[in-house]
């Protein structure tokens, strides 16, 4: 016990020497959790429509201005030709386009059913996903209010009807900040404990000093956990630091216990500085450190559900995510802070990620050599 | 005294001092190579990246939601419930995880974490249906992703529709058709993020600490009292990591067009003309950095904080730069790499021409013009 407050009180001092990767480490979470969620902002507004309407009759005209009036969209051109539309979304002026048939109210009434065409600039899935989403949901409004007007009210009355009431849980007026900084924190806490730690031995081990402690009797466990344990501390703080600047900008607040939040955080940065220290036995050089970490880290982010959902990655990358710490944080950190789940729902991740601590941890001690 | 033949070169002292000159410059350039080369893990980690980048966007991500897992509460068990529930199973958009049994239930699903959407059909839906002309069904979504929570909830809303309104007259079918990327993979918009963020890698991070990483050991001191130029030292230092960042270009290049079938639409040459000047831009950005800073963590910091996330923020790959607030846009606009994401996503994916990007390629000129000068101002001979 006195080896490791030996080594504690030495590592502390070496963090609060160096005052400007302390800073750095304090203030630059701070600042992105400010900067980030307003940039990583996936709400699609103002999706600019481009309109062909080869038909000029009432009711194109009622659909054009059902479309502008939703909101979503914003109408910059109406031309008369598919080239000139298509023109204008390869200029990045437009993201969809609406080509209204001739004869569409013609045929729509006699016919009894009317085609509309639209392309979506798909380049930006999501948009483009999204774009579609919108514009046939007015369509389909549009489509119920025409059909009102063109059926007898006795007739329409004998149609069957289904009322579909929709309600948006745990979110309800959609904000997507509430979405993205509960992930944006997990990836904070992530990237501040695994470069740190990371980086942290290389530096004694390029500098030589590493050498003065290995001829020392200090234990291999010893000097993991005289790593470990302020890292620790300071990823603590930063993720608490995190949660204020989340309920003062954003007024996020968790809707379930802080305790158990903080309680997974414990043992998963257990793992993550765990990982961090695994690379750095691994490295000689503080760049090569660096690099290993980012490649990491990178795939974490990835592959870590934050903008792409899970659900719909193949069945192998949902194999891939299975090993990937940074996916269990941003579930449950999404969890607990938006929808409140308590200990039994999240106990299969934290399960998951003790084991994680657990192999890491060793294996980073197994893998330390004191002798070169 | 020098040989005749000697003295017959020193008439010329400008071309001999150019020859003299190449040959240390080459000789410089060749320690670096050894330098970079030596260490393969890092070389490792160089190449590896961009693969698993491509490998990752083009194969794992995707903008698409489907098998979404969702629940079902069916109080009424009749025919029309059963009919819309196996319509619902039969769409790829939904799995069908397992049905409740009370609204407790569909709470408790929500917050184990996996289900994404329920549906509830009241008590007697056949019955309404039938007789009174009205039945509802109530749809919940799992808002806490709103994007997701909206697409689902239209996806489920249509295929209700479909099945009542098949009957129905005066049906307007909008054909929807996705331009360039009808799969809507994500691969199109990543392809050119990932190069301009492997670009940003390579040239700003290694070269900013590569040269820090000199002044550190004390090895610069050496290199600046030697009688070869100091511009010259800085200019052998990023000569390799030039040649680095091209192989990686051809690296994504071909990997994006054999393996996730990308095709360039656009002229090559003129591709590859701007990614040049995009990595002269990030090279002298890593200069620059050098420059200022004096430890390697300080350099690795600044160049990850101020240059790679940037990039990831400002280019427009991840996050749509039109949805940010204002002052944010302005900032994207000196980010180097937005303008060459554009570049590239205009010569690569829409195969566009020279006149589609010269606004574009003058400013990125611009922008690599006052680093130049600024870091060529600050440069010092001196190291204290």
């Amino acid at each position: 016990m006195r080896t490791i407050r030996f080594l504690l009180q030495k590592e502390f001092r070496q963090i609060f020497r160096n005052r400007s990767i302390l800073a750095m480490v304090l203030v630059m979470p701070v600042m992105q959790l400010f900067i980030l969620p307003l940039a990583a902002n996936y709400e699609v507004k103002n999706i600019n429509l481009v309109i062909i309407d080869n038909d000029h009759s009432s009711y194109s005209q009622q659909l054009i201005s059902k479309i502008t009036a939703s909101g979503y969209f914003r109408l910059t051109g109406y031309v008369f030709a598919y080239k000139e539309a298509l023109h204008l979304i390869e200029e990045d002026k437009a993201d969809l386009l609406l080509e209204i048939p001739h004869g569409f109210e013609k045929n729509l009434v006699k016919d009894n059913h009317e085609q509309l065409f639209v392309a979506v600039n798909a380049i930006n899935g999501t948009k483009a996903n999204l774009g579609a989403v919108y514009l046939s949901t007015v369509i389909r409004d549009e489509n119920d209010e025409i059909r009102l007007q063109l059926v007898e009210p006795a007739r329409f009355q004998s149609q069957a009807g289904v009322e579909i009431t929709t309600s948006n849980w745990f979110n309800p007026y959609l904000d997507y900040h509430l979405f993205m900084v509960p992930g944006i924190l997990a990836i904070l806490v992530t990237m501040i404990g695994g470069f740190m730690t990371a980086l942290n031995i290389v530096k004694e081990k390029e500098v030589g000093t590493i050498e003065q402690i290995n001829v020392t009797p200090i234990k291999k466990h010893h000097f993991i956990l005289g790593k470990l344990i302020p890292f620790w501390v300071l990823g603590n703080v930063v993720f608490t630091l995190g949660l204020v600047v989340a309920w003062l900008a954003y007024g996020i607040v968790p809707a379930g216990s802080i305790l158990l939040l903080y309680g997974f955080i414990w043992v998963y940065l257990l793992a993550v500085l765990g990982f961090g220290l695994l690379v750095s036995t691994y490295c000689d050089t503080q760049q090569q450190a660096m690099f290993i970490m980012f490649f990491f880290i990178m795939i974490f982010i990835l592959m870590g559900g934050l903008f792409t959902s899970i659900d719909s990655m193949p069945d192998w990358a949902q194999v891939v995510t299975r090993f990937n710490p940074v996916s269990y944080l941003i579930d449950v950190m999404r969890m607990i802070v938006l929808k409140g789940s308590g200990v039994r729902d999240v106990l299969p991740r934290l399960g998951a990620i003790l084991l994680f601590a657990l192999v890491l941890n060793t294996w980073a001690i197994l893998n330390y050599r004191k002798t070169s | 005294m020098l040989p005749a033949w000697m003295k017959s070169f020193t008439r010329w002292p400008a071309a001999q001092n150019a020859v003299n000159d190449m040959k240390q410059l080459y000789t410089f350039i060749r320690k670096e190579f050894a330098h970079v080369l030596r260490d393969r893990k890092t070389l490792l980690i160089l190449f590896g990246l961009p693969v698993v980048q491509i490998l990752i966007f083009g194969f794992a991500l995707t903008n698409e939601v489907r098998n979404a897992k969702i629940v079902i509460y069916d109080q009424a068990q009749d025919v029309a419930s059963q009919q819309l529930i196996s319509k619902i199973e039969a769409s790829r958009y939904f799995d069908i995880a397992y049905a409740v049994m009370d609204r407790a239930g569909i709470e408790a699903a929500f917050k184990k974490g996996d289900i994404r959407l329920a549906v509830i059909f009241p008590q007697g839906f056949n019955n309404n249906l039938l007789h009174t002309h009205h039945a509802q069904i109530q749809v919940i979504a799992d808002a806490a992703d709103p994007n997701t929570a909206t697409t689902l909830t239209s996806y489920i809303t249509s295929i209700i529709q479909d099945y009542i309104a098949s009957q129905e007259p005066y049906q307007i079918t909008p054909q929807i058709r996705f331009l360039y990327n009808p799969q809507l993979k994500g691969a199109p918009n990543f392809v050119p993020g990932v190069m301009s963020l492997v670009l940003m890698l390579v040239c700003v991070m290694m070269t900013a600490v590569s040269i820090v990483r000199e002044k550190e050991t004390g090895t610069m001191e050496i290199l600046l009292v030697s009688p070869f130029s100091p511009l010259m030292v800085i200019i052998s230092k990023a000569i390799p990591y030039l040649l680095l960042s091209l192989i990686n270009v051809i690296t994504i290049l071909l990997l994006s067009t054999f393996v996730l079938e990308l095709p360039i639409n656009g002229s090559i040459p003129l591709l590859f003309a701007e990614s040049i000047l995009f990595i002269i831009t990030c090279l002298t950005l890593g200069i620059f950095i050098s420059v200022k800073t004096n430890s390697q963590q300080v350099a690795m910091l600044i160049s990850l904080m101020g240059m790679m996330l940037p990039t990831i923020l400002f280019s427009g790959f991840m996050f749509p730069v039109e949805n940010m607030p204002l002052p944010l846009q302005l900032i994207s606009n000196i980010v180097p790499s937005k303008w060459y994401y554009n570049i590239v996503k205009a010569i690569m994916i829409k195969g566009l021409g020279f006149s589609a990007i010269w606004k574009e390629t003058l400013i990125l000129a611009g922008i690599t013009l006052v680093l130049l000068f600024v870091s060529f101002k600050s440069f010092k001979i001196r190291l204290s």
